[in-house]
């Protein structure tokens, strides 16, 4: 084994790059589930995205223009669930499931004529001068817009539940949405707005991966990384910082385990390839033994009469 | 007394139905393990399945399901397409064959076809390819054109078919150059594109100028292209959007004629059982196109090779070889037998990684 052929720095640059498409896809749920709102359709919605946001790219020629159909095309999804659980007031549970499977089909409906397509790059958006700074700016200062994208996102969730009135209001609805209503908030909109944030939120995670990180698009490319977002959510105990916290350690222990095989360690590749999921769940789990807890609201239905 | 008739009949006109359609037509399923639009494995038997329909037209009739999982599932899967009337089923993985034992014994009448695999029975053939050939092939290029003397190898399972396409290419790299080094990493999957790119980018990271692949997306050369100066190749089918580098040459797996000829058999009545083990020389095993990005005298050097294991001039296991940990296996020019390499468990000599169990 040769532990020399790890290089530090492109570990951790591909951790960020790693951990993005996570990241993205779950602080979108975190502020879907913190108004009360359980949707288990994130799977569906970023393969959506990644569709959207290849096709647009591929036609345009512009990968800016392609996140942000991507965005679209996810919160348009996300508005079918809206209208199912918001205003049919349907099982928010089944509803996320289906929007699953009907964004795995549309997708590979969609995608049909885009099977072996080379899509525009981005360029890469160093950050002048601190992008020169030896190691950290290769880790931290030479990425793709999106990764500071998200990073940037988290900050605004993160200050915007925190700090703002706006924040307070979502948490409400979460909380309690019959003192909420009683207050005179508008439960149903402001759920629906979360929702929309969510999809499309997830559907950048999803352009990100067949734009950025893959990138081509091929069916079911996602590959379950929603449902890790899902998880990641619930195991951050619903907090912005855990969620980036947590994003990173799957991230980064995914490209450290494919580092390890690949530099001939001898630990069983079984091990290493469950250890991304286990260290994961296993460090957000200890974090939340203290008081924090799902919103009390989570997934049950409002309805105004009561 | 009226239900039993509205049973009795409606079984009959069931009977009558099927019957007329069996006549009609023969009914041939296909189990895929990835998405028709794959690029690769899967999308080169859909290929195969399309050129059935072509050849045989209205006296066939094809179904097929994809990205089926191997294990219990699978065996679901192709019991529903028993059920639905298939006369022929191909089931195209290694992983669905204890699935497709399973069901074969449940549908004698049903005659099965099982991809990579060794288990037979009356009414289940095997057929697969002899992909190391080809591997041999991209051996000899991946150590000539390496700087860095590091070649990164994607494996799916720790399955004989895998470790014999790592041995082969192996062998034949270090021949071309003493001094090349293959760096590993099993994936786990046969197609799951962002995990495929993640261990492309990491071998890249490593060192590695050359990607060999055998997972089943075109994930890995995407990453080769975007590294620049590390090449690949097509694995399975040509990939061909990625010539002229980095996919500089290409496996591709032409099913085609054993398809049609099987289908065929199963329409005159003589279908038997058949372990069919075929490469380059019969055409199942095509080598795509080397590009110019390959030097012009290590592409006659390939398409040498190509032509004498073509020929049966030249086997790619051919001795003296060790193992790894140096007790030998073949004698100077011994040639290794087939049920060995069907049954292949070990590395060669001068991998420095070890099989996972």
């Amino acid at each position: 084994m040769d532990m020399d052929s790890i290089t530090p720095a492109l570990l951790l640059a591909s951790l960020m790059v790693a951990a993005t498409p996570i990241l993205l896809a779950g602080i979108g749920e975190l502020v879907v589930e913190r108004a009360g709102v359980l949707n288990l359709g994130v799977e569906g919605m970023m393969i959506t995205g990644a569709i959207f946001g290849f096709a647009v790219t591929i036609e345009s020629g512009s990968p800016m223009l392609g996140f942000a159909a991507a965005a679209a095309g996810g919160a348009g999804l996300a508005l079918l669930f809206a209208a199912l659980t918001q205003l049919a007031l349907a099982n928010q549970v089944a509803s996320g499931l289906a929007l699953t499977l009907f964004g795995l089909g549309l997708s590979s409906l969609l995608g049909q004529d885009y099977v072996g397509l080379k899509p525009v790059q981005p360029p890469a958006f160093k950050i002048p001068l601190l992008s020169d700074i030896p190691f950290i700016g290769r880790v931290f200062f030479s990425h793709d817009l999106m990764v500071y994208f998200g990073l940037g996102l988290v900050a605004a969730v993160w200050f915007m539940l925190k700090y703002t009135r706006a924040g307070l209001i979502l948490r409400a609805v979460g909380e309690n949405h019959h003192a909420a209503h009683a207050l005179g908030y508008k439960v149903v909109r402001i759920r629906i707005l979360a929702i929309l944030f969510g999809g499309a939120c997830a559907g950048l995670g999803g352009a990100y991966i067949s734009l950025i990180r893959v990138p081509q698009w091929t069916e079911g490319m996602t590959s379950g990384a929603g449902w890790i977002a899902l998880a990641l959510v619930v195991f951050a105990s619903w907090k912005p910082g855990r969620v980036l916290l947590g994003a990173w350690l799957f991230g980064g222990v995914t490209v450290l385990q494919l580092n390890l095989q690949a530099a001939g360690l001898a630990i069983p590749v079984e091990y290493l390839s469950m250890s991304p999921y286990l260290i994961t769940i296993l460090v957000l789990v200890i974090m939340s033994a203290d008081k924090s807890r799902a919103p009390a609201s989570l997934g049950r239905i409002f309805h105004a009469s009561g | 007394m009226k239900l039993t008739h509205i049973l009795a009949s409606a079984a009959m006109a069931l009977g009558l139905a099927t019957a007329a359609v069996a006549q009609d037509k023969t009914k041939v399923g296909f189990i895929y393990v990835g998405p028709v639009g794959d690029g690769g494995w899967t999308y080169e038997h859909d290929q195969a399945r399309k050129a059935v329909v072509e050849h045989f037209g209205d006296k066939v009739e094809t179904v097929y399901q994809e990205s089926v999982p191997e294990g219990a599932d699978a065996e679901r899967a192709i019991s529903q397409m028993a059920l639905q009337g298939a006369d022929l089923i191909f089931t195209t993985s290694f992983g669905f064959m204890d699935a497709t034992v399973d069901v074969a014994k449940k549908f004698p009448d049903v005659k099965f076809e099982h991809a990579t695999g060794y288990k037979t029975a009356e009414n289940l053939s095997v057929y697969s390819a002899r992909f190391y050939e080809g591997r041999a092939i991209q051996g000899h290029i991946a150590g000539k054109m390496t700087e860095s003397n590091t070649v990164g190898y994607i494996a799916s399972f720790p399955i004989p078919e895998v470790i014999r396409g790592i041995n082969s290419a192996f062998i034949h790299a270090r021949k071309a150059n003493p001094d090349v080094e293959f760096k590993i990493i099993w994936a786990y999957t046969w197609f799951d594109p962002a995990k495929e790119a993640d261990a492309a980018k990491v071998l890249i990271e490593q060192g590695a100028d050359v990607i060999l692949q055998h997972t089943d997306s075109t994930a890995p050369l995407a990453a080769a292209e975007k590294a620049g100066n590390v090449i690949g190749f097509g694995q399975a089918s040509d990939m061909a959007e990625y010539k002229p580098s980095p996919r500089v040459s290409s496996i591709i797996d032409d099913w085609a004629p054993y398809y049609i000829d099987r289908v065929q058999a199963v329409m005159d009545g003589t279908w038997e059982t058949k372990d069919t083990w075929d490469g380059i020389g019969p055409g199942m095993v095509g080598i795509g196109e080397i590009t110019d990005a390959v030097p012009e005298d290590v592409k006659e050097e390939a398409l040498a090779m190509k032509e004498a294991i073509a020929s049966g001039e030249y086997h790619p296991f051919t001795g003296p070889l060790n193992k790894q940990d140096g007790t030998p296996w073949l004698a100077e020019g011994e040639v290794a037998d087939d049920e060995t390499l069907l049954g292949m468990d070990f590395y060669v000599e001068g991998l420095s990684s070890e099989i996972p169990d």
